[in-house]
């Protein structure tokens, strides 16, 4: 079914646009992010307030989403995490999860725990017929900008000098200090824009996950799995990762509704027994 | 071959394995806490097989330096088995479908012990949840069998060696749970102090040095892994057992991520860890929860985040002196074993 | 050394503290964390509305209003039970969802305490093995039921059902398949998604795939939103495909959020916030001032059930044992801001009208108007019985 085909691509590309910056975060500085899912629910009720009580519009609400919850990802990067970076795998972890439970509290306590929507323009509600496949229109408008934004990652990280510090920064980080590429402004970089993205992906998944205050805990595991099947060495990898996910998992929960939930964790143990790098990395690094 | 430093090896290891004086205080005070609170019995046994929960993190966590992010899945499984045993009377005495619920989860410990050999730290996170996650989605797909999201109604456990029943104050619940937990204890504490054990600190400390010298690294990893599974399972069943009642909730990712937090309070690699962390992160989470029915959420979180701001190593070094009474002997070694077990890897480490 | 202070402060909050013997105390067990918190939070907000409005003082005694979280995990509702029956020696133990209320049933059976279940709408939640056990929300069967009579008179032939995998999901498809099969319907499809679910998508895709002419849904309080909005996205409306079910997806905490795929949808419901009525009114107007947000269907279960304490301790005269104050609430009868509803003396159920709603635009907002009444509805699955 090409209408399952559709629907498949745009979750995935929206799992992409969620993960991708907890991919890179874990690549540059093997930080264990839990709190991913966190930055992506503030772009989501910041575009929440913007929309639906500011009256501002939604392209405009998503564009300052990103710019406000790449804002936060500077300021908690300077503030907390920059604590954390030396310490154990299992620190950060317990760290970032702390982060979440207060996060998903907090959100809770300013804004009640009901499922939210964003009014979107009535442009994008509902489907046309292509040769008899249906297309959503707020699916297809997820596929277009993830597809843009995916463009622009791709083209950053491999024709601007930025994009070859981070790609040196990536595979070995003591080495590009030593050539004079300053790391740590790289990484606080780069852990904005990850976290613009996740707010950014936040807001418009908004319509198709559901929004609400435990959003971080309930699809944290799902990112998880995008950067443990794509590797964290490339942006094609957790792409072809989401991808996969998304199309693997819809059409499961399509053709055998029993089992559609499996297929998803089922993927993800099989590459970590025949590939615990990944199945796009490449085998240098760490 | 000199039998000298074998001779002395021994009687080091024996000398670190007696009892300190603040351990009997500790089970003297558990012992008491039966007679003593009976009110509080219902509190005291959800702190009990926590403990033991926590206690079977311990041994792969702060012995063997395996990170899980799933260890849910072993109590899940040793919890639904316990329930399912005494609804359809498979087995309706108590202590033998403990064993066996303990034995279920072994087995799965074991079948997954080998997705954690390999891979990095984030690896090891990643399948481990995978597995917990997986066992969460099996029980939601059979609800003929486990009840599904509603979880598994009807259960009635039959009294313990046939002459305990259990009331609904909780006392003879929480006299079980000790007892059971004091037992299991033991023998984890005879696994630690064993040459076994003492490999096992080896392998943490630098697994390539280690089987440079000949240890088997996998094969102990799988050991102790299978070993935490049991144990881990046992403490499900205890949970099942004592309430009565399994639901999805056994293999939650919140339950996980609980038992870091009560291991990480109480410790690692000492034992006392998680019955310390144990009694402190219920205690806590119950006083909370009474201030802020709704928002302890936060709390917790932030507890979370000022351990590891503060640093695990800081809040260990507080309680070294407590650790030193409890093992008067370590101190005349080196601080090597003890330290690394206390915390993270040693600068350098290969990891 | 810290922590062993710690340990030692921890070990003093194990000593327990006195009451007064002249309360009454009543202890609820509710989820306000968690998935299933705006399922707690109105019922909260309906037993402190009840006591707002009626004071805290019956038949000479004072109300005792303990709450606990369960953190929308039936294991801690257990715990967090038993610790009220055995520790705080409630009179009266209140439960909310299935889950919780099926696990906290044995537990009042044991302990003989007054238990009254506030939302589930499982029916066999109230059975003969638990006597203490009344309640005062809803069942499934009964707007399931009232539903597929309707739309089987209304034009449905081909019904494609949608139910979260769980007890209420699995009672509203059996009753709803019953009633509407003996109308001399069909079913053609029934499809059962997670309760944990992130995407309709597929499921959607394959009910419509079923070309059907109804669709029957039911999906917890919280999900009806999302389940609307890609209802809409994936052009079942535009496909003539009516969407149907019991009020539990018109849920008034979610309906205004909820945007105008809704419009048009047709439920059997139990409440509707502009049911009208001066008991209703007043009532609305008091909860919003309170609390900012419309009340729902859920949390008249605390409201009412508070009613229901309040009246059977009048009629005991401040005896608490479970043996008279559930004799006292058998048989009892009241206006509700939902209707008339009275306590099946047989049952113990809840018997109440059901009202036949549909999703209009009111003064810019979404609200269900009632335009049928069923009076006097029964369970169902009782009645076969």
């Amino acid at each position: 079914m090409l209408t399952i085909l559709f629907d498949g691509i745009a979750y995935g590309m929206l799992l992409f646009v969620l993960a991708c910056g907890l991919s890179v975060t874990l690549g540059l500085m093997n930080f264990v992010n839990l709190a991913h899912g966190a930055f992506a629910m503030a772009g989501g009720y910041i575009t929440l307030v913007l929309v639906n009580r500011a009256g501002v519009p939604f392209s405009a609400g998503l564009a300052i989403a990103f710019v406000v919850t790449a804002l936060i990802g500077v300021l908690f990067e300077r503030t907390l995490y920059v604590h954390v970076y030396g310490k154990s795998p299992l620190d950060q972890v317990l760290f970032t999860i702390g982060l979440v439970f207060m996060s998903v509290a907090a959100v809770d306590y300013v804004m009640g725990s009901q499922q939210v929507f964003i009014e979107i323009p009535s442009a994008l509600q509902g489907r046309f017929e292509i040769f008899g496949v249906g297309i959503g229109r707020y699916r297809l408008l997820i596929i277009v900008i993830c597809g843009l934004l995916t463009l622009a990652l791709q083209m950053t990280l491999s024709n601007t000098r930025f994009g070859s510090r981070l790609r040196a920064s990536v595979d070995d980080a003591r080495v590009a200090r030593g050539l004079g590429i300053n790391v740590n402004a790289v990484f606080t970089l780069t852990f904005a824009v990850g976290s613009g993205l996740a707010g950014l992906g936040g807001a418009l998944g908004a319509e198709i996950l559901g929004l609400d205050p435990t959003f971080p805990l309930k699809y944290m595991v799902y990112f998880l799995i995008v950067v443990t099947v794509g590797g964290t060495s490339s942006i094609t990898g957790p792409f072809a990762a989401s991808l996969v996910i998304g199309i693997a998992d819809v059409a499961g929960k399509y053709y055998v509704p029993k089992f559609g939930a499996f297929v998803i964790y089922t993927i993800m143990i099989v590459v970590l027994i025949l590939r615990p790098q990944g199945l796009f990395a490449r085998a240098a690094g760490r | 071959m000199p039998s000298a430093p074998v001779a002395e090896v021994t009687h080091r290891l024996a000398m670190r394995a007696r009892w300190g004086p603040l351990e009997y205080v500790f089970w003297l005070a558990a012992l008491a806490s039966v007679f003593l609170l009976p009110g509080r019995h219902l509190i005291l046994t959800e702190i009990a097989w926590l403990a033991l929960f926590a206690l079977s993190l311990d041994l792969i966590l702060g012995y063997a330096g395996i990170i899980s992010l799933g260890h849910a899945a072993f109590f899940g499984l040793g919890s639904y088995l316990a329930a399912l045993m005494a609804k359809h009377a498979i087995i309706s005495e108590p202590v033998l479908a403990l064993l066996v619920s303990g034995l279920g989860a072994a087995i799965l410990g074991f079948a997954t012990s080998f997705l954690v050999l390999r891979g990095s730290d984030l690896t090891r996170l990643m399948v481990t949840l995978g597995v917990a996650l997986i066992m969460r989605e099996i029980a939601n797909q059979i609800p003929e069998i486990t009840g599904g999201a509603d979880g598994l109604q009807g259960v009635t456990v039959a009294p313990i060696l046939g002459l305990f029943e259990f009331d609904i104050f909780g006392h003879v619940a929480y006299a079980y749970c000790l007892t059971v937990l004091f037992v299991l204890f033991l023998l984890a504490r005879r696994v630690v102090y064993s040459p076994f054990g003492l490999s096992l600190r080896a392998v943490k400390g630098n697994p390539l040095r280690a089987s440079a010298i000949s240890i088997s690294v996998n094969a102990r990893l799988v050991a102790i892994y299978t070993f935490a599974a049991f144990y881990a399972g046992i403490a499900g069943a205890l949970l099942a057992q004592t309430t009565a009642f399994a639901s999805l909730d056994v293999f939650s990712f919140e339950r996980s991520a609980d038992l870091l937090l009560v291991l990480i309070i109480g410790g690692t690699g000492y034992l006392y860890g998680g019955l310390i962390g144990a009694v402190i992160f219920k205690l806590m989470q119950d006083w909370i929860a009474n201030l802020t029915p709704q928002y302890w959420q936060f709390w917790i979180g932030l507890v979370l985040v000022l351990i590891v701001l503060v640093g695990r190593e800081r809040i260990g070094a507080w309680t070294s002196a407590a650790r030193a009474l409890a093992e008067p002997v370590t101190r005349r070694f080196a601080r090597g074993p003890m330290a690394a077990a206390s915390g993270e890897g040693l600068p350098g480490e290969g990891r | 050394m810290l922590r062993i202070i710690g340990v030692a402060l921890a070990a003093g909050t194990l000593v327990s503290t006195g009451a007064s013997a002249e309360d009454v105390k009543v202890g609820v067990v509710l989820p306000l964390t968690g998935t299933l918190a705006p399922v707690g939070k109105q019922v909260q907000a309906g037993i402190k509305a009840y006591m707002d409005k009626n004071g805290a003082t019956v038949a000479g005694k004072k109300i005792d209003l303990i709450v606990k979280d369960d953190g929308s995990v039936a294991d801690n509702s257990k715990r967090l039970a038993q610790e009220l029956i055995v520790n705080d020696k409630v009179a009266i133990i209140g439960s909310a969802l299935t889950p919780s209320a099926m696990a906290i049933g044995p537990l009042s059976t044991q302990a003989k305490t007054a238990n009254v279940v506030m939302v589930s709408g499982t029916s066999g939640v109230i059975n003969p093995n638990n006597p203490y056990m009344v309640r005062t929300s809803f069942t499934l069967g009964q707007q399931s039921g009232i539903i597929a009579e309707w739309a089987a008179k209304n034009g449905s032939k081909k019904v494609a059902i949608v139910q979260s995998d769980w007890a209420p999901g699995a009672e509203a498809t059996a009753v709803f398949t019953q009633a509407f099969t003996k109308a001399g319907g069909q079913i053609v499809e029934t499809i059962k998604v997670p309760l944990a679910n992130p995407d309709f998508a597929p499921f959607l895709q394959r009910a419509r795939d079923a070309n059907p002419d109804t669709l029957f849904v039911f999906v917890p309080a919280g999900q009806a939103g999302t389940f609307a909005k890609q209802f809409a996205e994936r052009g079942l409306d535009k496909a003539g495909i009516k969407l149907i079910g019991p009020g539990d997806i018109v849920d008034d905490n979610d309906l205004p959020g909820m945007g105008d795929a809704m419009l048009g949808v047709v439920t059997a419901c139990i409440y509707s916030v502009l049911h009208n009525s001066p008991t209703n009114k007043e009532y609305v107007a008091a909860f919003k001032k309170a609390n900012g947000y419309r009340p729902n269907f859920i949390s008249l279960g605390g409201y009412d059930g508070m009613h229901l304490v309040y009246e059977a301790l009048k009629k005991t005269q401040g005896k608490t044992d479970g043996e008279s104050l559930i004799t006292a609430m058998k048989g009892m009868k009241w206006e509700s801001p939902r209707g008339p509803i009275s306590i099946d003396p047989e049952t113990r159920e809840i018997v109440q009208n059901v009202y036949i709603g549909k999703i209009e635009k009111v003064d810019g907002e979404l609200y269900n108007v009632e335009f049928a009444t069923f009076d006097a509805v029964k369970d169902p699955l009782k009645m076969k019985k």
